[in-house]
């Protein structure tokens, strides 16, 4: 019991910060059809620039201003290096972000070492919320998941009520047509891939004070975010969110699951059978839980290509 | 035809523009001016399309010179162009699907030129009722009547001096070809300025004070509707299909 109540957090927690990165590659990449392979590195610098400016400037503001910055970062990268790509298709955006996501890892090690730094919850915040099962539940991990489903909320309000969400949606959709009703259709592109940044290095911002800010963070989290774009359906917010936290579930889940496919087989009475195939029989759930979310993606785009509410193919 | 060079609205001189290798517009020369309705005809192919495309901006010209009011267009981005007074109205309609019969108008609106009145959008509803019946349907799912209809409101509400509109019939059912010829009609009525595209000669020449026919990317003929109509000669040469 405990185990499922403390994985269902866990997982819901985890999956609420997976959508936070997520949210800006929906935009990014889902929506604008961009392929920013760099989008975790904005994560990254989200957490590191806190961490600086946190002991300068205290918890709170550090968070906004990192925001901020790591938005202008992602505004410059769109508007001197990929909006010159763009028109020469997905390949030369990889091969671009790609060389910058490595660009900014070697220059964070640099920097700060090739160590996680000492960057941590605020004293303040550090505090539990709750008691379950006799252990105490951290209340900063609800705090990260409340500001996830704030940023949903927000993201969704601005996209479907705001004339600025109309014309992002049209510009888009047909940028030539946008751009021919008076929209400065470069100008949103930016403004959207800088908004994208941005929400990345928002919750890099958080995480990156309770899980370890290091230099692999990025490289941890960035392909996860490609398996949420694409589960969720390319360009669909819901979607996105729906497969962080399915995501989070099994991620959560698995590492605590302690059989095996011969487990199964048990049943049928052929666990020797299993045992003597060895490989793949054997192996224990919980020593694949990194790997599930692929085969996951793997299932979803075999029977759905779209993903979970997407609509574009 | 010396009293519309003094003062034209748009002004289009030696205009050169290619797709790819292809030299589609060999020189284009023709002038618009205020209230007046200038229909380009011509074969398919004659590069009447992308001379609306070129002035908006959204085909770049290779050469020659675009003014609006006399301030210089050429090479302008279209966003630019469309805030300098001139909206188009593409043949392929380009509705934004995805979004609702109202977002899509709203998309149209830009601030009013000074001194000049605004297109409203109850105006509009007026124009075509069947558009205010639908205005929380997604675009996608009007016919295509109703598209063109919502095209040609989702242009005016940016409130223009000039207005292109690229094949506005083809398509449509009779009934609808009537309600939109006498839209055309009114917008001109009520001072906006108009360059139009039309297959259907007999409305080009209706709702036109001038016209100009096209052949091979250069303007080939240019005046009144009646000298055109009555032109046996030209209107074989350059119109008979």
């Amino acid at each position: 019991m405990e185990y499922y109540v403390v994985s269902l957090l866990n997982g819901t927690i985890y999956g609420l910060l997976l959508f936070m990165v997520s949210a800006g590659l929906t935009l990014i990449f889902g929506m604008m059809g961009v392929l920013n392979f760099a989008h975790a590195s904005f994560y990254m610098v989200g957490a590191y620039l806190a961490y600086t400016l946190q002991k300068l400037l205290g918890f709170w503001p550090a968070l906004v201003l990192s925001t901020l910055l790591v938005g202008v970062i992602g505004a410059l990268v769109e508007r001197y290096f990929l909006r010159r790509v763009h028109k020469f298709g997905h390949a030369h955006e990889l091969l671009l972000t790609f060389g910058i996501s490595f660009i900014i890892a070697e220059l964070i090690k640099l920097i700060y070492g090739n160590f996680p730094v000492d960057y941590r919850i605020p004293k303040s915040l550090d505090f539990s919320a709750f008691t379950i099962f006799g252990a105490s539940y951290p209340a900063y991990r609800l705090l990260m998941g409340s500001i996830a489903l704030a940023m949903f909320a927000l993201i969704y309000l601005l996209l479907t009520r705001t004339r600025v969400g109309i014309v992002v949606r049209s510009a888009i959709y047909k940028p030539k047509m946008a751009e021919a009703l008076g929209h400065n259709v470069p100008m949103v592109f930016m403004g959207v891939f800088s908004a994208g940044a941005a929400l990345a290095g928002l919750a890099g911002a958080v995480a990156g004070a309770f899980y370890t800010t290091n230099p692999n963070m990025a490289l941890e989290l960035g392909i996860m975010v490609f398996v949420v774009v694409v589960v969720g359906g390319l360009g669909s917010l819901e979607g996105a969110m729906l497969a962080s936290l399915l995501i989070g579930l099994i991620t959560s889940y698995s590492v605590g699951i302690d059989r095996s496919l011969a487990d199964l087989c048990a049943l049928f009475g052929a666990r020797a059978w299993a045992e003597g195939v060895g490989g793949l029989m054997t192996l224990k759930i919980s020593s694949l839980a990194a790997t599930i979310p692929f085969a996951f993606m793997l299932i979803i785009l075999l029977v759905r290509p779209s993903g979970l509410l997407g609509e574009k193919e | 035809m010396c009293m519309r060079l003094e003062n034209p609205l748009l002004n289009v001189q030696d205009l050169h523009a290619h797709y790819g290798k292809s030299h589609i517009l060999r020189g284009v020369e023709f002038h618009v001016g205020k209230g007046e309705v200038v229909s380009l005809l011509g074969r398919n192919g004659s590069g009447r399309s992308t001379t609306l495309k070129a002035v908006m901006g959204l085909v770049p010209p290779t050469s020659g010179h675009i003014k609006l009011d006399g301030c210089d267009l050429t090479g302008a981005r279209p966003y630019t162009v469309c805030r300098a007074g001139i909206a188009y109205v593409p043949e392929e309609r380009e509705v934004f699907t995805n979004l609702t019969v109202d977002e899509n108008l709203r998309m149209g609106e830009q601030p009013a030129h000074d001194g000049e009145s605004k297109w409203t959008f109850d105006q509009m509803f007026e124009y075509f009722p069947r558009l205010k019946e639908r205005r929380n349907t997604r675009a996608g799912n009007l016919s295509g009547g109703e598209q063109q209809m919502l095209t040609i409101c989702r242009s005016l509400l940016g409130n223009p001096k000039l207005l292109l509109i690229d094949e506005p019939t083809e398509g449509l059912a009779p009934k609808v070809v009537t309600v939109v010829g006498e839209v055309i009609q009114d917008i001109h009525q009520r001072g906006v300025s108009i360059v139009l595209v039309e297959q259907k000669l007999a409305i080009a020449l209706k709702v036109s004070t001038h016209v100009c026919v096209m052949g091979h990317g250069q303007i080939v003929f240019e005046g009144k509707p009646d000298e055109l109509g009555n032109n046996q000669e030209l209107l074989k040469e350059w119109l008979a299909v």
